[in-house]
């Protein structure tokens, strides 16, 4: 029973996002649309791994998805566009950028994490920002978006559609497996008490690199999947507010369990595209919403159920 | 027959916090078997010492012998691997972690690598069986799915035992293992360290006299960070030294 409700809500928020294009979702906006979602959603995941599995809060984490960008960028710019390259050097790339930060900010908890985090962020967004050849502030504009095989299929916008849905669920099947193995079992330790994780002869630091490391994997597949998105990549890829975003995505929708980060994402992105069609002054409500979903909804989005059960059995 | 060679050993040990010596040339050497326990009256440096054991703390100067080898620059969990365990004072169990998964982690640190990635933990019937095993040793093994964070305060000092247990440890360090236990939770805790004492080797703070007496097969007294006595315990009871710097104070 309690296996079936763990794997209730994200298949059916995977099942709705495959059966979007067929039940009103199929234009070209809201393919757009839902593919940030998703593509967040997968950065988002990464993200969760470090604030609800390692207990890591960190702010810089769009400099990885930026990394991962870039990459795309740099490749494109040398006239390289097949995934079988750029999607490998992507996710390196950016796993190489999280393993050098993380080395320094790891050796730091708590606040100091936080600013350590949002400084190596804000140092990679000047670097990309002062870029000449790749656009610097302005940005760089995609020739094209990355072939797979040589054959253009990404261009096809249900392909795409159907290829960050299927990266995404491998990305959360990977971060619940990841979470209960041995390794995740001590990352969970670590995070509850370092002190007994120490005792029983665990030092938290290899541990918490390691989740960095591929956090910052993942951020790099989703960074390469958003430049590809977009066809555009600009330094506010790495901005620290989409930092914030992305915290605030696994805050919202729970730090229990990697679905959290799902729904957060999804529930964010849609909330505020609803929102600005709505008023101008979409932002004024926006916030206010985010500050009551922190305060009533104690386990996030994804506890909201649970939250519900108790209530109703008193 | 030749004494077994001691498993702890510390030589000369000081930790100075600003102007108050804390531990004041402390040498120590704890036996291979049975409990040795460590009293003294409150600010007598107990804490200080259990933490430059166990690596929490380092020592400003002296050395730290353990199976034969010098840890004392080794931190906590190296220390942990080599096979010293520690309880602490202010129960530390993973709370949102089952009683089982608490004592599996630590039988987990002992069984190979744990840069595993994929297969779930929890199924590893080898962690588990040894696990439960650590808990049986001290009678929690019909509680092992209840989450640590819903046991009752003498089950979490049992758990403790357990995970201490779990990692096939060659010395016991126990932190005042009786503290805040209520009268039938001391008595069972009293009974489990009975039984521990004859297979391991227990380094015991506690404040509990009469439990001190009743299962130490030696006892050292501090004070003021210095050894002022080690003994059985008759030949600590009869010692006036003792008597004057702690026993006498509750007499």
């Amino acid at each position: 029973m309690e296996r079936l409700r763990a794997a209730a809500l994200p298949l059916l928020i995977l099942g709705l996002l495959a059966a979007a294009p067929f039940i009103g979702f199929g234009a070209g906006h809201e393919l757009t649309l839902l593919a940030r979602a998703m593509i967040l959603g997968m950065a988002a995941l990464g993200l969760w791994l470090l604030v609800g599995g390692a207990g890591l809060v960190s702010l810089g984490h769009a400099a990885l998805l930026g990394v991962g960008a870039y990459a795309v960028v740099v490749m494109d710019a040398a006239g390289i566009t097949e995934a079988a390259i750029v999607a490998p050097s992507a996710i390196g790339a950016a796993a190489l950028f999280a393993l050098l930060t993380g080395a320094v900010a790891i050796r730091t908890t708590g606040v100091h994490f936080i600013m350590i985090t949002l400084a190596f962020g804000q140092m990679g967004f000047f670097t990309a920002a002062s870029l000449a050849v790749y656009g610097g502030d302005d940005g760089y504009t995609l020739y094209g978006r990355t072939t797979l095989g040589g054959a253009r299929w990404l261009e096809d916008r249900l392909a795409f559609h159907y290829l960050c849905l299927g990266l995404l669920a491998a990305t959360l099947l990977a971060c619940r497996a990841l979470l209960a193995s041995r390794f995740g079992r001590v990352l969970r330790a670590t995070r509850e008490n370092p002190l007994r994780a120490a005792a029983v002869g665990f030092n938290p630091y290899p541990y918490r690199l390691v989740a960095y490391t591929i956090a910052g994997g993942i951020a790099g597949l989703a960074g390469a999947l958003l430049a590809n998105a977009t066809e555009f990549v600009a330094p506010s890829f790495l901005a620290w507010q989409r930092s914030g975003d992305l915290l605030f995505m696994v805050i919202l929708g729970g730090l229990g369990s990697p679905q959290g980060a799902l729904l957060g994402a999804l529930a964010m992105v849609l909330v505020e595209e609803w929102l600005s069609h709505l008023t101008e002054h979409w932002r004024l409500v926006f916030g206010p919403l985010l500050i009551l979903a922190v305060l009533f909804l104690r386990g996030g989005l994804e506890g909201l159920p649970a939250q519900l059960r108790r209530r109703r059995d008193g | 027959m030749a004494e077994p060679a001691p498993i702890l050993q510390l030589e000369g040990l000081r930790k100075r916090f600003g102007g108050l010596a804390v531990t004041d040339d402390v040498s120590l050497t704890v036996a291979a078997r049975g409990i040795h326990a460590v009293i003294g009256p409150n600010g007598a440096g107990k804490t200080t010492l259990i933490h430059q054991i166990s690596g929490t703390l380092a020592p400003d100067a002296g050395r730290i012998r353990f199976a034969g080898r010098d840890i004392t620059t080794l931190p906590l969990h190296r220390r942990a691997r080599l096979g010293l365990a520690r309880s602490f004072q202010i129960t530390a169990v993973l709370p949102g972690f089952s009683a089982l998964e608490n004592v599996a982690l630590a039988v987990q640190s002992g069984a190979g690598s744990s840069f595993r990635f994929c297969r779930p933990a929890a199924a590893e019937a080898r962690l588990n069986t040894a696990a439960l095993a650590a808990l049986a040793e001290v009678g929690l093994e019909h509680r092992a799915a209840v989450a640590a964070g819903a046991l009752s305060h003498g089950e979490k000092r049992q758990l403790e035992l357990a995970i201490a247990l779990a990692l096939q440890p060659r010395l016991l360090l126990l932190d005042e293992p009786l503290a805040g236990a209520g009268p039938e939770e001391t008595e069972r805790l009293i009974g489990i360290l009975r039984r521990l004492k004859s297979a391991y080797a227990i380094l015991l703070v506690e404040h509990d006299m009469q439990a001190v007496f009743a299962l130490a097969d030696r006892i050292s007294v501090l004070s003021l960070g210095r050894v002022i006595a080690t003994g059985t315990p008759e030949a600590i009871r009869a010692d006036p030294e003792v008597r004057a710097a702690y026993l006498g104070e509750e007499e």
